[in-house]
């Protein structure tokens, strides 16, 4: 029996309208960037100022994210419950930070100010995350995919309201620092510090984990395991441990990245996890799920075009208050790259030898 | 005779390793056919390239004259080939007529709507459909099994049932994926005359992968033998059994050497 | 082995009954409960759900000491019960005391609950005095737990269903007073329900009524069943014409009788039951899970609006009878052009993917950039209401069109265009579960790969799965937005794909009949009960993880489970 000619046809659509999608972002891209450059609305300076703010606010991403692409390296899973632990290691740091502020101490020692949220946030984060893991994920090991996807959405609802009652649906002020307040003038342009000290904490926090992974006893299990999970187990390798630390670090970052959201925003609440989390898996997804350094790389570039996006090629096509399509961005990216190129910039893979 | 598949110089490679590596391959047209070769020698990954699962990087499959080696599983089906899996892979949660009428989903043209209408032809086609089902569910032995879940089946019969499904899909070749794993010998043997009913009363021609010897020896006409993704060999079952290098595939090089009588002698004793 | 020392492991049970009870208080619930009563005047439904946690840390504190004792050992069952209430009620207690009784304590700095009116209700409104009462009622209650184990099984199942209708009947109290009291019988209604609980008589009849109840069917229920199967056919159909007939009867009164509120209420649940079968078509049938499944319900909707909405954006010129089947259609073409690029991608992706889609089609409905067609953030305001009769013309922005007939104006009126629907789609849905297509929508959900090497072509049967699934939740949200005569982009929440979802995974994934009973606990309960409703999300989030640890195939199961233990039945019945 030959093929039918509405399955022929069929097929014809498909390939078709994927060129179609693919010719028509890029177009509107193209058009809306000239356009833009042409109206020359935004002077040179802006433009650093949206690049700067992109990369801060990608290298928080990309914090977040390497969480998603670690346990998605040793799981196969997609971690929904990710962004809401970032959540709670802000909300962690705010009560941690609030105390400070309030017996002067961190008017008195700033960075230490800064330092200490941040352990607090990640500790509250790598606690919760164990937590959850033990109660919602483990015992789902080897279940059909869609399942342990169901109970961390589960697990995220859960979270994120568990956090609304006990706090509130309100919004709270993070404290300032004020040693991070103002700007640097940088090569003639002026830079917010807090942008500066946000990029250099997520890298420094970055270096890090990439030294955990690559070098220590531990790092070179989970590798192992994200290889080949039963092979390691006959190399004496406590798997279980081995996924639990994977939670706790993954989830560290993030708590991590939780503060210097709040520090960046200056506002918390039971529902900021959600967003930043959807992108922040879109970075990992653009960097190739389970690639560490894929991680970083994509959190930066979805960070750029966010902040760039709206401005450049938005604008450029009339659209008006462009900044409200943000996040449509992101989306549209998450989709794009899920449609055309699913292993991502660096390819799949936590394993590779050159991660 | 004309042969119904042809393959022509098939590679395929997984990043470094050649799995299959420039194979050429015959079936004549109602035959029985098998591939045999050591675990890892490419021969599920040949019968991938052949329905469709994984492309092949080179070369050319023809089934019946029509180049198949781009097109899709579901394409590839149609054109009548169909095949069963090393693993079993039946659709665990729905009864075993389920499993057989969903391989009967190509030859059923009722559009959703007319389904949802419940119009008369479909009535009529959905009544023709069980029967058949019900006719190969006899055919494979499993009569009144039809309500079972397909996962509560013992271990023989899912075998048969995942043949039943194959052939609902009428089929010219049946690629069967080592049928007789896990059976014992009494199964093993109601297996190979079951095979040689499908070839000779439904005029199906077979391709074979086997471990178990004797069912290879005892009904295939053509052997082929793969090592490393390469064809080694190629004959009757009494030329494979002689053959020097399929010994030495078998058993390892200190066989050859040690003199062909004893490794003859062992490798049959294996076969047997 | 090395046993466990069961008083350990007793007080581990406690420890864990403690750490829920504390966080049921913190997280809000015990002051929100509070409200409601179980019994008027004795125990309050935030009460009521403290001691269901020690009783229930009590009872597996004792099944775990049967399981290390072994059986008959009542007495190790029964301390281990107490001691496991005890620890869970000086856990509360340790709460009470770091609450302390001041009128700002410290503690709520971090915690909002932990307020003073929370310490009024754990002392029991006696304040610092009476420490004691809550580890006493923690090990009375763990007690209860640990003798409720020691029953036999019959018993354990009738006492069971005694609580489940006292604490329904309870829960609903308000409703059925108001029921019972506009139909005349305010002695009944007052004599048994309460403003906000049973009262003592009330719940001594229910409690007791369900016992003997059920003890005679338990030695009678048999006999009534056979002799049911024994009447001839024609009495059979009459019996189930009969059943049918009431049910009819009730389902076409109840607007009428129960008033705007329950008619919205069960408006409310038939538009999710449709959304449900939709989503279930993709999820449960095909596999493929959609977290922006409320794009399509948003797309039906704000079809709708604009073709019928007499206010700015509107066209003015279209019925709603015109409208709605356009709206289905729309929504399936949209079910066409968002699947067709998602679909190859496979399992988990696909549900980011698709989530994706969702915000992206809510943020566009919701913003200045296409203001102009959909209204931006403002919405879409003024949807005429569907009329029976003849529809005069369109005369100005803002005047709604006259009506010369009769007017759907009210809750109650769509709420038969709601439960038709329903019903129509649940046919549907049934009927494509049995046909070919549905067959092959299952074999994807098992396996891919093998379905296609049968001949399934894999888009084509996907694209299908993805639009039936559209085009039932069009028409949901078409008549969503015909019922509140205005639609936001904010309304099309993530949220809403979240409560589909967990709806189709309560009832059982693939299961018709599942959607409904999901529906109806999930959206029906809530939405009558506004203390429940206030913490929906944060029960969906434990629904969602507890079914798939516990109960994955759901409360319904799908029809193929339920076939698989009828035929062991058979075969049973054939060795008899």
């Amino acid at each position: 029996m030959r093929t039918s000619l509405s399955e022929r046809l069929l097929d014809l659509v498909v390939s078709g309208f994927l060129w179609g999608i693919r010719i028509l972002i890029i177009t509107a891209i193209l058009f809306g960037t000239v356009a833009a450059i042409r109206a020359g609305k935004y002077t040179g300076e802006q433009w650093i100022d949206f690049v700067v703010f992109g990369i801060a606010q990608g290298s928080i991403y990309a914090l977040i994210a390497l969480g998603y692409t670690m346990v998605y390296g040793i799981l196969r899973m997609i971690n929904f419950a990710h962004g809401d632990i970032f959540m709670t290691g802000a909300f962690g740091a705010y009560f941690m930070a609030t105390w400070l502020n309030n017996i002067g101490f961190i008017d008195n020692n700033p960075l230490l100010g800064f330092v200490i949220p941040i352990l607090f946030a990640m500790l509250v984060s790598a606690g919760i995350a164990m937590l959850v893991e033990r109660i919602a994920y483990r015992p789902l090991r080897g279940a059909p995919r869609l399942v342990p996807l169901i109970s961390a959405i589960g697990a995220s609802f859960f979270l994120e309201y568990a956090f609304r009652g006990f706090f509130g649906p309100g919004k709270y002020a993070y404290p300032p620092i004020k040693a991070l307040e103002g700007s640097w003038t940088i090569m003639g342009v002026g830079i917010l510090k807090i942008q500066v000290i946000v990029t250099i904490a997520a890298f420094v926090m970055m270096a890090t984990l990439y030294y955990i992974v690559m070098f220590t006893k531990m790092g070179k299990a989970m590798r192992a395991v994200s290889e080949n999970k039963d092979t390691a187990a006959l190399m004496g390798i406590d798997i279980n441990r081995i996924i639990v630390s994977t939670f706790a670090i993954g989830a560290a970052m993030a708590g991590a990245a939780g503060v210097l959201f709040s520090l960046v925003y200056r506002q918390i609440d039971f529902f900021m996890g959600f967003t930043p989390g959807i992108k922040a898996f879109t970075a990992a997804v653009l960097g190739g799920i389970g690639n560490i350094p894929g991680a970083m790389v994509g959190g930066i570039v979805l960070g750029i075009f966010e902040s760039v996006g709206p401005s450049l090629f938005l604008e450029g096509l009339g659209i008006p208050r462009p900044y409200q399509l943000k996040d449509v961005i992101a989306f549209t990216m998450l989709v794009m790259i899920l449609l055309f190129r699913p292993s991502g910039i660096l390819g799949e893979r936590l394993t590779t030898k050159k991660a | 005779m004309a042969s119904i598949l042809t393959a022509n110089k098939v590679t395929k490679r997984f990043g470094g390793l050649t799995a299959v590596n420039a194979v050429d391959f015959e079936i004549p047209e109602k035959a029985i056919v098998s591939i045999i070769g050591p675990n890892g020698a490419g021969k599920t990954t040949f019968f991938n390239c052949i329905t469709g699962f994984g492309k092949c990087d080179e070369g050319e499959i023809l089934f019946e004259g029509t180049p198949i080696q781009r097109l899709r599983p579901d394409q590839i089906t149609k054109l009548g080939i169909s095949r069963t899996y090393q693993n079993i892979r039946l659709f665990a949660d729905m009864s075993a007529l389920e499993n057989i009428l969903v391989g009967q989903h190509v030859f059923l043209k009722a559009p959703w709507f007319e389904s949802v209408l419940g119009l008369p032809n479909v009535i009529k086609e959905e009544k023709n459909a069980l029967a058949e089902a019900q006719r190969l569910l006899n055919f494979v032995d499993l009569k009144g099994k039809g309500d079972m879940l397909a996962r509560n089946l013992p271990y023989g019969a899912q075998r048969r049932l995942e043949i039943a499904r194959a052939l609902a899909t009428k089929p010219k070749l049946l690629l069967l994926d080592e049928p007789s794993a896990g059976m014992n010998p009494r199964e093993t043997e109601d297996l190979t005359a079951f095979i040689r009913r499908l070839r000779d009363e439904l005029g199906i021609t077979i391709l074979l992968i086997e471990h178990h010897m004797r069912v290879v020896m005892g009904i295939s006409e053509n052997i082929t033998v793969l090592d490393y993704g390469e064809k080694i060999a190629e004959g009757t079952p009494a030329q494979i059994q002689s053959n020097p290098r399929v010994i030495e595939a078998y058993l390892g090089r200190g066989a050859a050497t040690e003199g062909m009588a004893t490794a003859h002698e062992r490798f049959t004793k294996k076969a047997g | 082995m090395k046993k466990e020392n069961f008083l350990w492991s007793s007080v581990k049970s406690g420890l864990l009954g403690g750490v829920i009870a504390i966080f049921i208080c913190l997280v809000g619930m015990t002051e929100v409960f509070s409200k409601r009563d179980v019994i008027e005047g004795v125990i309050t439904l935030g009460q009521f759900v403290l001691l269901a946690t020690s009783v229930v840390a009590g009872f597996i504190a004792s099944r775990r000491t049967i399981n290390l004792l072994g059986p008959n050992q009542p007495l190790p069952a029964l301390t281990a019960g107490l001691v496991a209430g005890l620890v869970t009620g000086l856990l509360v207690g340790l709460l009470i005391v770091s609450i302390g009784d001041s009128a700002e304590p410290a503690l709520r700095t971090i915690f909002l609950n932990a307020s003073p009116s929370l310490y009024q209700l754990l002392t029991f409104e006696k304040g610092a005095g009476n420490l004691w009462i809550m580890p006493t009622v923690g090990a009375i209650s763990g007690l209860l737990g640990a003798g409720y184990l020691l029953l036999a099984e019959m018993f354990r199942r009738t006492i069971n269903r005694a609580l489940l209708v006292m604490v329904f009947m309870a829960l609903f109290s308000n409703l059925f007073r108001v029921i019972f009291i506009n139909q005349g019988m305010e002695g009944f209604a007052k004599f048994i329900f309460g403003q906000t609980g049973l009262t003592i008589p009330g719940t001594l009849i229910f409690f007791f009524g369900v016992i003997l109840i059920s003890l005679f069917w338990n030695s009678r229920g048999k006999q009534i069943q056979s002799s049911v199967a024994k009447l001839p056919k024609g009495g059979q159909l009459a019996l189930r014409g009969t059943t049918i007939a009431l049910i009819a009867i009730v389902a076409l009164g109840l607007p009428q009788a129960s008033g705007p509120f329950i008619a919205q209420v069960i408006v409310t649940v038939a538009l999710f039951i449709l959304m449900g079968l939709g989503l279930n078509i993709t999820l449960g049938f095909a596999g493929l899970l959609d977290l922006g499944f409320v794009a399509f319900y948003a797309i039906g909707a704000y079809t709708v609006g604009l073709l019928t909405s007499y206010g700015e954006f509107g066209m003015q010129h279209i019925s709603f009878w015109v409208a709605v089947p356009i709206a289905v259609i729309v929504a399936m073409g949209a079910g066409f052009v968002l699947g067709l690029p998602v679909l190859g991608v496979r399992g988990d992706y696909l549900a980011i993917a698709t989530l994706g889609f969702g915000e992206i089609v809510r943020l566009l409905a919701g913003s200045d950039f296409l203001l102009p067609y959909f209204g931006g953030p403002q919405g879409i305001i003024g949807i005429q209401k569907p009329c029976i009769g003849i529809l005069e013309p369109f005369v100005k922005i803002d005047v709604p069109r006259i009506c010369n007939g009769y007017e759907m104006g009210k809750p109650q009126d769509i709420y038969y265009i709601a439960v038709a629907s329903a019903l129509l789609i649940a046919f549907v849905a049934w009927r494509l579960r049995e046909s070919r297509l549905g067959r092959a929508w299952m074999a994807i959900r098992e396996d891919e790969d093998v379905a296609e090497a049968l001949g399934i072509n894999l888009i084509q049967t996907k694209l299908l799965a993805y639009m039936l699934g559209a085009a039932m939740a069009g028409l949901g949200g078409a008549i969503f937005a015909t019922l509140i005569g205005s639609i936001f982009a904010t309304s099309m929440q993530l949220l809403v794909s979240i409560n589909v979802v967990s709806l189709i995974i309560v009832g059982g994934m693939g299961s018709i009949p599942g959607v409904i009973v999901g529906s109806i606990a999930l959206i029906g309960l809530p939405e009558l009960l506004r203390e429940v409703s206030e913490f929906r999300y944060l029960l969906y989030g434990i629904t969602l993880i507890i079914m798939m640890l516990a109960k994955p195939e759901g409360l319904w199961p799908s029809q193929a489970t339920l076939r698989e233990l009828h035929h062991s039945e058979i075969e049973t019945d054939v060795k008899a």
